[in-house]
């Protein structure tokens, strides 16, 4: 399971999906659930946007999940969530199973920094202040509140 | 001889365009990097952003220059911030 979505996301499906893979051989699930903070480098952060290439994000996604097959020898699955998403409400979820918990954790850690690295999603934080896409390399403030979709 | 390929935008590229995609003219033959160039001829507005982007081809990230074909999917992709 490698999906961009615009609803809140099914932890324990994506969970769930990486457990399947084992058939009945995993004995550890390790789930990294990123959440949208309320404050960013000083800024009160009113909600965020994230957008994606949808297609490639969850062709990307599918090649870390490959890597992590590769390196660990273990299943991961993900789920990404675009559109406007309210404080505290998860962005991603990623999951690894493996039979042990040590490889679990270490290719869920390695899953993210990729994620991070390779997958065309942008983000969007709008603050009280203003609004900005992360990364933007003009760094551009647009001063308005308002957001366009 | 030219062509004429649909060049997708996404976040601060498509404010900027205030579209979600353009239509970029360039030679027969022409690489990724012959479009980055024409983008930023044909579209001024684009012009600062497109030394900081990733272009795709066909949803890959392009790998030094690739020769482009009528009909590919390009997309202008700026630093992502994917995750959380």
């Amino acid at each position: 399971m490698f999906v961009v979505m615009e609803n809140i996301l099914p932890v324990e499906k994506v969970a769930q999906a990486a457990q399947d893979e084992l058939h009945g051989g995993a004995g550890a699930v390790v789930t990294f659930v990123g959440v949208v903070r309320d404050n960013s480098q000083g800024h009160r952060v009113r909600y965020l946007e994230y957008s994606a290439y949808a297609p490639m994000a969850e062709s990307e996604m599918r090649k870390i999940g490959d890597e992590v097959k590769a390196r660990w020898g273990f299943p991961c699955a993900m789920a990404h969530r675009v559109g406007k998403l309210e404080i505290g409400e998860a962005s991603i979820v990623i999951a690894v199973a493996s039979p042990h918990r040590k490889a679990a954790f270490e290719a869920c850690h390695f899953a993210i920094d990729r994620v991070k690295e390779t997958v065309p999603v942008w983000k969007k934080e709008v603050a009280q202040d203003g609004f900005w896409w992360v990364e933007d390399p003009t760094g551009q403030v647009q001063s308005t509140s308002e957001s366009k979709p | 001889m030219t062509m004429q390929l649909t060049v997708l935008l996404f976040a601060s590229l498509k404010d900027a365009a205030q579209a979600s995609s353009v239509e970029v003219e360039v030679p027969d033959g022409a690489t990724s990097e012959d479009l980055r160039r024409a983008t930023g001829e044909q579209f001024p507005v684009l012009a600062r952003y497109l030394a900081h982007v990733r272009v795709a081809v066909n949803q890959e990230y392009a790998v030094g220059a690739v020769v482009l074909n009528e009909g590919d999917e390009v997309a202008l992709l700026p630093p992502v911030a994917g995750g959380c």
